[in-house]
């Protein structure tokens, strides 16, 4: 287990972290840096509550090793109201109440925002296939989908 | 989102859609968990687990193991019972060893623990383990194991809270841990009278809760005081019962649950906490477990189950005799299992007025992983079978479904099998709200070719478990800003803000602007757990006791310092009044426990079995293709009764959530099991609804209705969606096809194996 130190942006600062081979990404961030919006959950990559952006696209936290992220941008939930804002997404979110135990939200936001600056105005088919990839147990899929397309709204209404 | 303040929307808090008091946690990832928690020298356990079903231990090999650099510790039984001399825990049976004692009783049963400050190393650690162990034979099978010549205890041991479990304690060679018994009327006279007699048998597997916060606990042990934060739905059974394992009183063990990410029945009781404490004790450091999602297959499940039910019909279609005889797979330890078996036995005859019934209910042991409640307390298992069994009757009959649940249902002020009345359990509305929704009576596309369309429905009444006791205390701060102490575990339904939203309507403040203290035993007052949909009802009217102490007091407080009758002096005032600064406080508790008669022994009856009774109804509409048994449901409806809904928003979700979860047990999941070895024991290979499972149309009613005896009319609804989804879903298979399944789940093969049946072509078996 050699130890090796990695140099990258989070949520826009510039940091570095000593880190083992075999650590992820996930780990680095709850330990080094007590970011705990990204949790591990399946840990196999297929449930999504461990989803950061990296380099622009949304990973597994889980299964990404956090070497690789050296000189690399990363961001997690977190960024996302650090001027004390809230995004759209999040706001559409708390309006439509899309979750109950909370677990899977973060990621799920995530990967909402990543699919809204790709597809600005998704139908229900798009919405639910570029989610696919993420789970929530609690089952509020509906109130999901409800609030992806009221955060499409609001975002088309205040551009950012 | 608004910041909360004091001077919000006053009054009209009960049906208010407020949105989560901590939505903005959630969404910004920012919500507590157990799962984050990491405390100074803390300690990682990482748990080495049986592999054999069932055997004697010859020995356990912890050499190579201690020997890896950064392993703290290596744990055994033996370590366990130097710091907790008799390590056997449960809510119903005190059976299960904190570490595999002499014995393992299913494949991945707990033997030894690593400790280490990385869990990694931990992890490999556990990995140089060995075990030898003598392997015994295995029972997995409830039928088999209600006669089989292998036991999985050599001796029962209920625990002590139970009056109706002391018959049991010291029972030998057998595995039956609790029979309940419901008789009324005669049954065999009743069978005898009818002209038409069916019986069928049904089938549900083993699937499992999955909640995605995995189970972990983390305990900080000292020799006498003892605080561990876990992801439990049930702190104060928690503490009553690492209490009673230490010999420590109650206030020497303090239990905290932040949010919990996900419970549905699998965090109550007692999980893995006697364990973590068990292991800070003897490494004087804090220890954190936390599973992985494999591992969860190895800690509770829900019951797989058979029912045999037979009832006689006579000639105008009424049923008029029920046989119910229920096997319930319990696994290795009893966990709650016979409460299970015996609070569901109450309705496991069904929403019917029926006069000669006859239930027997047993709880199994097995050598699986034990099995506990999972939304519906064994009532959606018993759903499945006699909702499937109302529909095939009506079919041999040649009767319309639902007029034969019309000529059956329990109507207003009848008694039910136990002879408790059914008042606020408006059956017929629900049922008729159903019929509404799906068009039934009028013609529908029944699809062509391989193509066949269908739908079916189904009804079901629960009564909630009892007697159970809330307690809550509330403190009106001298600026007037309410701070709600209660057990309630929120667990994603919403429990924070429905009761926050009860203190609001009685002091008048809006919401969000009461404060509710996350769980902890040593502030927050007992409460018998976050469970079978008990809490809004229970924990609310102890909430609406104290609110309205506190309301009564600052109507006091006005009266002493003069003012005026129906003044309407703010409460910060008033303080200011009283003590010449912001300074002081009010506060005011409640406690509640229902009215409850218990049910006579050998019979099971009972002029009030429970304070409430949960109605729910499910519609489906599913579309088969035959030459592949592929499945899908266009249509979802579920309309239930809930009284009043105090946040009708969380109710929808609730209603919605409920039923889509209930869809994978009825649909595709299933833990398949090769020689007590579980097979598919990770997400990769138990399948979950995903966002592409929602059927095309979902329909989700909460009916018009008032629980009578409810806080502000209110009752639970966590799980009374999960009940009908299943048989409704195989009425409108075999509507669609004219193939009945009676063993879930209703998987394209089964769908399949079906329709290849009925055309006398038999699939070969696997």
């Amino acid at each position: 287990m050699t130890a090796r130190t990695i140099s990258f942006t989070l949520n826009g600062e510039a940091v570095s972290a000593e880190i083992a081979t075999h650590h992820t990404i996930l780990e680095v961030l709850r330990n080094d840096f007590a970011l705990y919006g990204a949790r591990e959950s399946c840990g196999q990559g297929l449930c999504g509550c461990c989803t950061v952006i990296v380099n622009g696209i949304a990973v597994s936290g889980c299964l990404y090793l956090a070497a690789f992220a050296d000189g690399a941008e990363v961001t997690t939930i977190e960024a996302l109201d650090a001027n004390g804002t809230l995004d759209p997404v999040q706001e559409a979110f708390i309006e439509h109440g899309a979750f109950q135990c909370g677990f899977c939200t973060p990621g799920f936001i995530l990967m909402t925002k990543q699919l809204l600056d790709r597809h600005p105005d998704p139908d229900d088919d798009e919405i639910k296939h570029y989610l696919s990839g993420n789970l929530c147990r609690c089952a509020a899929y509906p109130e999901i989908i409800q609030a992806v397309k009221s955060a499409a709204k609001k975002r088309q209404l205040a551009p950012r | 989102m608004a910041t909360p303040t004091l001077t919000g929307t006053v009054g009209g808090q009960i049906g208010r859609s407020l949105p989560r008091l901590e939505a903005r946690d959630k969404v910004s990832g920012r919500a507590e968990y157990t799962h984050n928690l990491r405390l100074p020298s803390m300690l990682h356990g990482k748990i080495f687990r049986s592999t054999i079903a069932h055997g004697r231990i010859k020995s356990i090999d912890t050499s190579a193991a201690k020997k890896i650099p950064g392993v703290f510790r290596v744990v055994t039984a033996d370590d366990i019972s130097t710091v907790i001399p008799h390590p056997y825990y449960g809510p119903a049976f005190h059976d299960q060893p904190i570490l595999a004692i002499d014995k393992v009783r299913f494949v991945g049963e707990p033997v030894a623990v690593v400790l280490a400050s990385d869990p990694h190393v931990a992890e490999e650690a556990v990995q140089a383990i060995t075990a030898e162990y003598e392997e015994l034979p295995a029972v997995y099978d409830e039928m088999e194991a209600l006669t089989s010549k292998v036991f999985v205890h050599d001796e029962l041991k209920p625990a002590g809270a139970f009056a109706d479990l002391k018959h049991l304690t010291g029972r030998k060679d057998t595995n039956v841990a609790l029979d309940f018994k419901l008789r009324r009327g005669d049954v065999d006279k009743g069978f005898a009278e009818a002209a038409h007699v069916f019986e069928h048998t049904f089938r549900t597997q083993k699937v499992l809760h999955l909640a995605f916060e995995p189970f972990v606990s983390v305990a900080d042990a000292r020799r006498d005081a003892v605080t561990i934060y876990t992801s439990s739905q049930g702190p104060s059974f928690v503490r009553v019962e690492i209490a009673r394992l230490l010999g420590l009183p109650e206030n020497r063990v303090r239990i905290r649950v932040p949010y919990v990410g996900g419970g549905y029945g699998s965090k109550l009781y007692i999980k893995l906490e006697a364990l973590v404490t068990a292991l800070s004790l003897l490494a004087r450091r804090p220890v954190k477990i936390a599973l992985t999602m494999e591992e969860q297959f190895y800690q509770i499940t829900k019951h797989p189950c058979t029912f045999k039910i037979k009832s006689g019909v006579d000639r105008d279609g009424r049923i008029i005799a029920r046989k119910c005889e229920v096997y319930w797979n319990g696994g290795a330890y009893a966990d709650v299992g016979p409460r299970v078996t015996q609070k569901s036995g109450f309705t496991a005859s069904g929403p019917y007025d029926i006069e000669h019934v006859h239930v027997d209910s047993y709880a199994l042991y097995t050598n699986l992983t034990p099995a506990g409640a999972l939304r519906g307390f064994g009532i959606p298992q018993l759903v499945w079978s006699y909702e499937s069994h109302t529909d095939m009757m009506a079919r041999a009959l040649k009767m319309d479904p639902v007029e034969f649940r019309r000529k059956n249902i329990l109507k207003k002020g009848m008694a039910q099998a136990t002879g408790t009345p059914v008042n606020d359990a408006p059956l017929e509305a629900v049922l008729d709200r159903i019929v509404a929704r799906l068009n039934w009576g009028k013609p529908m596309d029944r699809g062509s070719g391989a193509i066949r369309r269908g739908r079916g429905l189904a009804i079901a009444i629960k009564a909630v478990i009892a007697p159970t006791t809330s307690v809550a205390v509330l403190n009106v701060t001298a600026d007037g800003s309410p701070i709600l102490y209660c057990g309630t575990v929120d667990m994603g339904q919403g429990s924070d803000t429905a009761l926050a939203q009860v203190v609001g309507e009685i002091l008048n403040v809006p919401a969000e602007t009461v404060r509710v203290v996350p769980r902890d035993t040593d502030i927050t007052p007992y409460d018998m757990g976050t469970l079978g949909s008990r809490s809004l009802f229970h924990m609310g009217h102890a909430v609406r006791m104290a609110a309205e102490e506190c309301r009564a007091k600052i109507d006091a407080l006005r009266k002493e310092l003069g003012e005026p009758e129906g003044s309407n002096i703010p409460v910060a005032e008033l303080f200011k009044k009283k003590y010449g600064m912001q300074a002081g406080n009010i506060v005011g508790s409640g406690s509640y426990k229902p009215d409850y008669t218990p049910p006579q022994p050998g019979t099971g009856l009972t002029t009030n079995v429970a304070p409430f009774w949960m109605v729910a109804g499910a519609g489906a509409e599913v579309e088969v293709d035959t030459e592949t048994g592929k499945v899908a449901v266009t249509r979802l409806i579920n309309v239930v009764d809930c009284g009043r809904p105090i946040n009708p928003k969380i109710v929808e979700t609730q209603i919605s959530g409920a039923t889509l979860m209930q869809l994978g047990f009825t649909m595709f999941e299933k833990m398949h099991i090769d020689g007590g070895q579980v097979t598919n024991a990770s997400l990769a290979d138990y399948k979950i609804p995903g966002i592409l499972d929602v059927p095309a149309v979902m329909e989700n009613e909460a009916i018009d209705s008032i629980q009578t005896n409810g806080p502000f009319g209110a009752k639970g609804v966590g799980e009374t969606a999960t009940f009908c989804c299943g048989p409704a879903i195989a009425n409108a298979i075999d509507d669609a096809t004219g193939v009945r399944i009676t063993e879930l789940p209703l998987n394209a093969e089964a769908v399949y194996r079906a329709i290849r049946a009925q055309q006398q072509n038999p699939l070969e078996d696997e």
